[in-house]
């Protein structure tokens, strides 16, 4: 069933989604695009770049976009469900419990032995989201974009939302 | 009491609306302006209240910035507050993912709108390259990078090699750092 699927695919990777806000997206990317194949790297790509330039968090929105995509409000509701519900119901029963263990070394490990299986599957998304470019927008027009967005991003710090806008103007004049 | 509580629902709802429209930059991004609002403008937590909530968030997985809000929520006005101030975070952004991506999709064949949805891969590669170096420093630093190499080394062989779900390793992992015993010396070090 559709629902559960959708479930599953948000509930898993944010059950195991330690080591930060963002270590999540290739988790998602995993069950979207890898497993259950509901949509392309491309559009996986356009969806995070919107995610990226809007505020509120990241995991909620991938989940009520995808969800709807997929299976409309009905799916929408199960995939941020999913998102929003099991940690926050640990949160409220475990309270606590995890307050006694809020600065033990062995939470601590947790996020720090999950990181490096992450930055490998970032890799590899980086790596996919590289030869969609190539295959759809050329290599001239990727790496003139992936340049531009990186000294933007990283020697300028330009907001994300910006550098979204700035490509998506690019791509209406010159890529159409 | 019930038009007390009613005025609790509207405060918070609205609080994190404010934060949630804010909140630029993801859910770490936000921590400050749930603190501002709650913290400094309701008074609903102190400040140390804030961090022990916040210190037991970050020990379980999922968003900060909906379990924050929610537990929040709930202390101030119940279920039906852990409700509002959820719903008041994450909704408008979902609508709005929803509605443009919806005028997207249906003009995908306009040449020109294709056009931008290709020029905007190379720049999710790039925050993606961004994040994969962040998480790379980050666990360079925790564990070292022969330690963190190896780690994601095997990890990718697992996954993309064997085709492993990342879902057995990375809770394999987390399994072992919860239970495995940690020796005091090396806590002592750190």
């Amino acid at each position: 069933m559709i629902y559960w699927e959708l479930f599953l695919a948000f509930f898993i990777p944010n059950i195991i989604g330690y080591g930060g806000g963002p270590a999540i997206i290739p988790l998602i990317e995993a069950e979207v695009v890898g497993r259950y194949g509901w949509m392309g790297a491309q559009q996986f790509a356009e969806t995070l770049a919107l995610g990226n330039a809007l505020p509120s968090p990241i995991a909620t929105k991938m989940a009520g976009y995808v969800g709807y995509d997929v299976a409309g409000a009905g799916g929408a509701l199960a995939a941020v469900f999913a998102t929003v519900v099991p940690s926050l119901l640990l949160m409220l029963g475990a309270l606590g419990l995890l307050y006694r263990h809020r600065d033990s070394p062995r939470v601590k490990r947790m996020s720090q032995w999950v990181r490096p299986v992450i930055a490998m599957m970032m890799a590899w998304l980086t790596w996919s989201f590289l030869s969609e470019g190539l295959d759809s927008a050329g290599w001239v027009h990727t790496v003139l974009i992936g340049a531009v967005a990186a000294i933007a991003l990283m020697r300028f710090r330009t907001h994300p939302a910006f550098v979204v806008l700035a490509a998506l103007i690019y791509g209406g004049l010159f890529l159409g | 009491m019930t038009a007390d509580k009613g005025t609790r629902l509207s405060a918070l709802f609205w609080a994190f609306t404010r934060i949630g429209l804010l909140g630029f930059g993801g859910g770490p991004a936000m921590i400050p302006l749930i603190q501002q609002e709650v913290v400094k403008r309701h008074a609903w937590l102190d400040d140390d209240e804030f961090a022990d909530i916040l210190a037991i968030g970050n020990t379980l997985p999922g968003p900060i910035a909906t379990k924050m809000p929610g537990y929040i929520g709930y202390r101030v006005a119940g279920i039906a507050g852990c409700a509002a101030a959820v719903i008041a975070v994450i909704l408008p952004m979902i609508l709005a993912m929803v509605a443009l991506l919806g005028i997207f999709t249906r003009y995908q064949d306009v040449a020109w709108i294709r056009g931008m949805g290709q020029a905007v891969v190379p720049v999710v590669m790039v925050m993606m390259a961004q994040l994969t170096l962040d998480f790379w420093n980050k666990s360079r630093l925790a564990l070292g990078w022969i330690v963190s190499l190896i780690m994601a080394s095997v990890a990718g062989v697992l996954i993309y090699v064997l085709g492993i779900h990342p879902g057995w390793i990375i809770g394999g992992l987390l399994a072992a750092a919860l239970l495995r015993p940690t020796s005091p010396g090396k806590e002592a070090s750190r």
